[in-house]
């Protein structure tokens, strides 16, 4: 085996000028895979179905996917680490249940804001804890706490709860006309689109510019190396898990506010999808290599994606896992590829 | 030894701590909790004209069926320290299969029919368990990401195959599976118990328990030892398959309904809470079938109890959710080193370098 390595990189090593940038940028690949594919897409569309590359498209594209693009960036943080969240979509149903019966029940909206936040952030220190202080595996732990949040939810209510109309938490899905286009075809952003945003940058200086990215990644690479490095490792891996759950509830506030209704089945796969989002935009599900502007590319495309299959009619919607399935699929094979051939 | 005066105590001693003990005794605390309830609880009548047996409690066997299926393939998998999420959508895909056919066919006294509607249900099913495999142990995929994949997309295929529709379908003997009955006890409950049996034949009378074992506790270490992981893994993950399809089988055939949204719903749950009872860690590297088959049980008394009760049934997912991460701490490293530590200090004098060791041990993990 090890023979058969060392022939594939000396093959390698005597290729030509392409195959020398492809090993300098072995882990941005799949990134600029992924960039090429949603261009790809974007071309696609506009050729086969029109109305793509407008400002309404592009538009809704942004607020429709802002709180898969924000667990994207959560996911991006725990699978660096080499670690996986299980329970980002069960922790939004519950988190955007209470709320919602909390707003209906009289609370004051911010807090209520405040709350399902927090109520993520509750169940992303619950996981970190048994995760660190007591050994479980990561997604055991985190598919424990996703029965549990989605136990929770079915306990609060199995009815969709309504949002009342002129509650202040809608008020985050208020769209802003930036450009006025012809009738409907108008630029336009929300909040809620800001907002995520706002958690893309921060993550971006995070994960790339401070101590504690530098950790996450040490972590990732070789968990030991980092604690014989004397890097905090049990300190960073817990702050993970509960930037992960807050992020979960930051999202839950997001979709909550756009969709106005909350459901115990809200968010039933939304897991598959930002993990999908995240290995697309080239995290290793391995861990130690990753970029956040990556997942965000990812969640475009899977955003992209429901927007072609929506055009074109045919596909049943139900097709649309099976779907993100396989491209993750073929984005791990992809992985495999790039890592073997550094190796 | 065999002079042992305590010889009955340490009989005791290896019962209560077997596997499945605490289990049997959570099944007689909730028994008797709907005993007091109704005193008639645990009657079991005979219908004079079939001769069948019914009651409560046969009733409870009938539901602990499914169980029992998903749960002896869940922990043959958990065995390999890997996970199948996708048992619930595999019951579902496996129902749908079936109620299509019985439409289609439309034979609704024919046997044939039958015994080829449940062949192609068990081979889809077994077909999508061995994909898990071969993207687990072939492709390297970790198993919960392949088995979350197939939970979602196996849904998806479910209502791509009946169109998003609940199907209903017509045969006497498909429904004999789930109603009908040999010497008074319910078929499904025989069957289930039978395919419990086998497996556990199989697996504990040959080596492959051993092998399977082998690449839970260290597959490196398993292969230098000559066992190749990839077979096994693709067996174990198919048997999975084919199990939860026997259990999709099952449900579906009680109503002749399959509701591609809630047949199989959160199953996974239900495999997963029967196999930590039943006293195997998630870590992987050891199972107990007869600890499995009790958490079953339990899982079936304990659903029953709860409507018997009249407690609201959206309750018991997060209840039993608590109970899985209760469990979890309690295989921890960490907690057991406390039990340890505190059961040391109370024989005599307390050992205080191993008491330091483990919680050194404890800390660097």
């Amino acid at each position: 085996m090890s023979i058969d390595t060392q022939e594939r990189s000396l093959v390698a090593q005597s290729g030509s000028r392409i195959g020398n940038w492809f090993r300098a940028n072995a882990t941005t690949l799949p990134t600029y895979a992924a960039l090429v594919l949603f261009i790809g897409m974007v071309v696609y569309g506009e050729v086969a179905y029109g109305r793509i590359l407008q400002y309404n498209t592009v538009s809704n594209l942004l607020i429709n996917n802002a709180h898969l693009v924000i667990l994207a960036v959560a996911l991006t943080f725990v699978i660096v680490t080499g670690g996986i969240d299980l329970s980002v979509g069960a922790v939004i149903a519950f988190s955007s249940v209470s709320g919602v019966m909390l707003a209906n029940a009289g609370w004051n909206p911010y807090l209520v804001m405040l709350v399902m936040v927090v109520v993520g952030s509750l169940f992303g220190l619950a996981s970190g804890v048994l995760i660190q202080y007591f050994n479980v595996q990561p997604f055991i732990a985190t598919l424990a706490m996703m029965f549990l949040a989605r136990g929770l939810a079915s306990m609060l209510s199995t009815q969709p709860e309504r949002l009342a109309e002129d509650s202040p938490i809608r008020s985050l899905a208020t769209e802003w006309k930036i450009i006025d286009g012809e009738k409907v075809n108008d630029l336009m952003l929300t909040p809620n689109v800001l907002i995520a945003v706002a958690v893309v940058v921060a993550a971006f200086f995070v994960l790339h510019r401070t101590r504690l990215g530098r950790t996450v990644y040490a972590i990732g690479g070789s968990e030991s190396s980092a604690l014989l490095m004397g890097l905090p490792v049990v300190k960073t891996k817990l702050w993970i898990y509960v930037i992960s759950g807050t992020l979960a509830g930051l999202a839950a506030v997001v979709y909550t506010s756009r969709l106005g209704i909350a459901q115990n089945i809200t968010g039933i796969g939304w897991e598959l999808d930002a993990i999908a989002a995240t290995v697309i935009g080239g995290t290793l599900l391995t861990g130690g290599a990753g970029f956040v502007l990556g997942s965000v590319v990812g969640a475009l495309v899977l955003g992209l994606m429901n927007v072609l299959i929506t055009r074109d009619g045919r596909i049943p919607a139900a097709m649309t896992t099976i779907i993100t399935g396989g491209i993750l699929l073929i984005f791990v094979l992809l992985q495999r590829a790039v890592t073997a051939r550094r190796r | 030894m065999s002079e042992n005066p305590n010889r009955p105590l340490a009989a005791l001693q290896t019962l209560v701590r077997s596997q499945f003990f605490w289990g049997i005794v959570a099944i007689l605390v909730l028994l008797l909790l709907n005993v007091i309830r109704d005193p008639g609880y645990l009657g079991v009548r005979v219908n004079p004209n079939t001769g069948n047996l019914s009651g409560n409690v046969i009733d409870i066997l009938r539901a602990a069926a499914p169980i029992l299926m998903i749960a002896v393939g869940m922990v043959l998998v958990i065995a390999t320290s890997g996970i199948d999420l996708s048992v619930g959508s595999v019951m579902a895909v496996s129902g749908a299969v079936s109620m299509e056919l019985l439409r289609a066919l439309n034979g609704p006294n024919s046997v044939g029919v039958t015994i080829v509607t449940v062949l192609a249900a068990l081979a889809v099913s077994t077909l999508l368990g061995l994909l898990n495999g071969v993207l687990v142990a072939y492709v390297g995929l970790q198993p919960f990401i392949t088995t979350l994949v197939m939970m979602l997309a196996g849904r998806g295929l479910a209502k791509v195959i009946t169109n998003g529709q609940n199907t209903t379908g017509k045969s006497e003997s498909f429904s004999w599976i789930a109603n009908g009955t040999v010497v008074g006890l319910p078929v499904i409950f025989l069957l289930a118990v039978i395919v419990v049996v086998l497996v556990a034949l199989i697996v504990r009378r040959t080596a492959l328990g051993l092998m399977i074992e082998s690449i839970g506790i260290n597959p490196q270490a398993s292969r230098l030892a000559g066992i190749r992981p990839n077979g096994l893994l693709l067996t174990v993950y198919g048997a999975s398959g084919l199990l939860a399809g026997i259990a999709g089988i099952f449900v579906t055939a009680n109503t002749m309904t399959v509701d591609v949204t809630r047949t199989g719903n959160q199953m996974e749950l239900d495999a997963i809470l029967a196999v930590v009872i039943g006293g195997t860690s998630l870590a992987g590297g050891k199972f107990a079938i007869g600890g499995a088959a009790v958490g079953a049980l339990l899982i079936a008394t304990l659903d029953k109890t709860v409507v018997f009760l009249g407690v609201p049934a959206s309750a018991t997912p997060a209840f039993k959710a608590t109970v899985i991460v209760v469990l979890c701490l309690l295989q921890s490293q960490r907690v057991r080193a406390l039990f340890r530590r505190r059961r040391a200090q109370i024989q005599a004098q307390p050992d205080s370098v191993t008491a330091v060791s483990t919680e050194a041990e404890g800390v660097v993990r």
